[in-house]
């Protein structure tokens, strides 16, 4: 697998933990502040091991590559990049899409020819388990909610372009939708660029710091 | 000298960061030990990717070990974790200090963790509901007893 590739996993994870932790203190209950909380915890962590992984190939760490690079050079989906907070509906849909099509990545990777990948992607794969229970468990909650469905149609062609190739069928599948056309990774959401101002601040702040 | 016996036996001693009830050694996450002349190597798994202990806990388990006189090398198994690896004794403790140890095997599901199998550490009782998938750890859910009205921490089987 390649750096790159990788990056593109980490990038994503990273920048949905960052989305996720919007909702901490604000979510519409406080069970929903732990949840997203924890998730987001859990995202950031994956997005940690995945880094350590490119970081090896790339010569550098898992830091470095997380919060040194421009804007430009992430390669994270545009999905992920979408600030949704305070539309809960749009972010329970997200969230759903992206368990959805994650867990086909996930899977995909437990078979990889790199043992370092798919023992990752193994460990990851039962931690999301509880990721997948709490977006099925809030997807069926909402399932008849008008502004859930609208959500949904909308997120569906950035969610087929945080896959790539014969997973995007099995994306439509398992989202039990049509295909439609994906919006591609390359070109990022608007939103990107004051999250990175945000999540690069303290780092940039004193260049080199040490903790 | 350092033998591999007496630095199982201190870490043994180390208590878990976030669950002191529990060692690391309870909890499963050291795999190896071992010890060529001074210098000793540790193979450990943390529990969670995002388990914010796992550096407390490499530092923790380096400091007994120099104490011991050794040369530390703490490594990050490759090797995943799963709740199966917590001790008989750790269940036991955990379940003493009122955290629900884990139940069955991974992979588990929304209907398993929704059903009443799960006992309340207090009362016993398998009157229990899930309260939150997510708790004040990536480890833990929050479940509810309604025997004995007491909100309960509920290992999860990973």
């Amino acid at each position: 697998m390649s750096a790159q590739e990788l990056l593109a996993l980490a990038d994503d994870e990273l920048i949905l933990g960052w989305r996720n932790s919007e909702w901490t203190g604000i979510a519409p209950f406080l069970e929903e502040d732990v949840a997203f909380s924890s998730i987001a915890q859990t995202e950031i962590g994956h997005a940690r091991a995945w880094y350590e992984l490119a970081a090896e190939e790339l010569g550098t760490d898992a830091d470095a590559l997380a919060f040194d690079r421009q804007p430009d050079e992430y390669r994270s989906a545009r999905f992920v990049e979408l600030r949704l907070v305070p539309d809960w509906a749009a972010t329970i849909a997200r969230h759903w899409l992206y368990e959805t099509a994650d867990a086909i990545r996930i899977s995909d990777l437990k078979s990889s020819d790199d043992p370092r990948v798919a023992g990752l992607a193994e460990k990851i794969d039962r931690e999301e388990i509880y990721h997948r229970m709490h977006a099925d468990m809030w997807a069926d909650r909402l399932r008849n909610e008008p502004r859930f469905a609208e959500a949904l149609e909308t997120l569906w062609p950035y969610a087929l372009g945080m896959v790539d190739g014969a997973q995007r069928d099995r994306l439509c599948e398992g989202a039990g939708r049509e295909p439609v056309t994906p919006i591609e990774r390359g070109e990022h959401a608007d939103e990107l660029r004051p999250l990175w101002e945000e999540m690069t601040m303290v780092r940039r702040s004193i260049p080199g710091a040490t903790w | 000298m350092v033998t591999a016996e007496r630095v199982w036996e201190a870490l043994a001693e180390i208590p878990d960061p976030e669950i002191p009830a529990v060692s690391l050694v309870d909890l499963g996450v050291v795999r190896e030990v071992e010890v060529e002349q001074d210098r000793v190597r540790v193979s450990f798994t943390p529990t969670f990717l995002g388990c914010p202990a796992v550096e407390v806990m490499q530092r923790l388990m380096a400091d007994r070990i120099r104490a011991l006189g050794g040369k530390p090398k703490v490594e990050i198994s490759p090797e995943g974790w799963s709740t199966d690896r917590i001790t008989a004794d750790g269940r036991r403790k955990l379940q003493e200090s009122g955290f629900a140890p884990p139940t069955g095997t991974a992979p588990v599901t929304l209907v398993q963790i929704q059903s009443a199998v799960h006992r309340c550490p207090y009362c016993g009782s398998t009157d229990t509901r899930l309260e939150n998938l997510f708790g004040p750890t990536p480890c833990r859910s929050i479940r509810y007893c309604e025997a004995c009205r007491q909100p309960f921490e509920q290992f999860k089987t990973l």
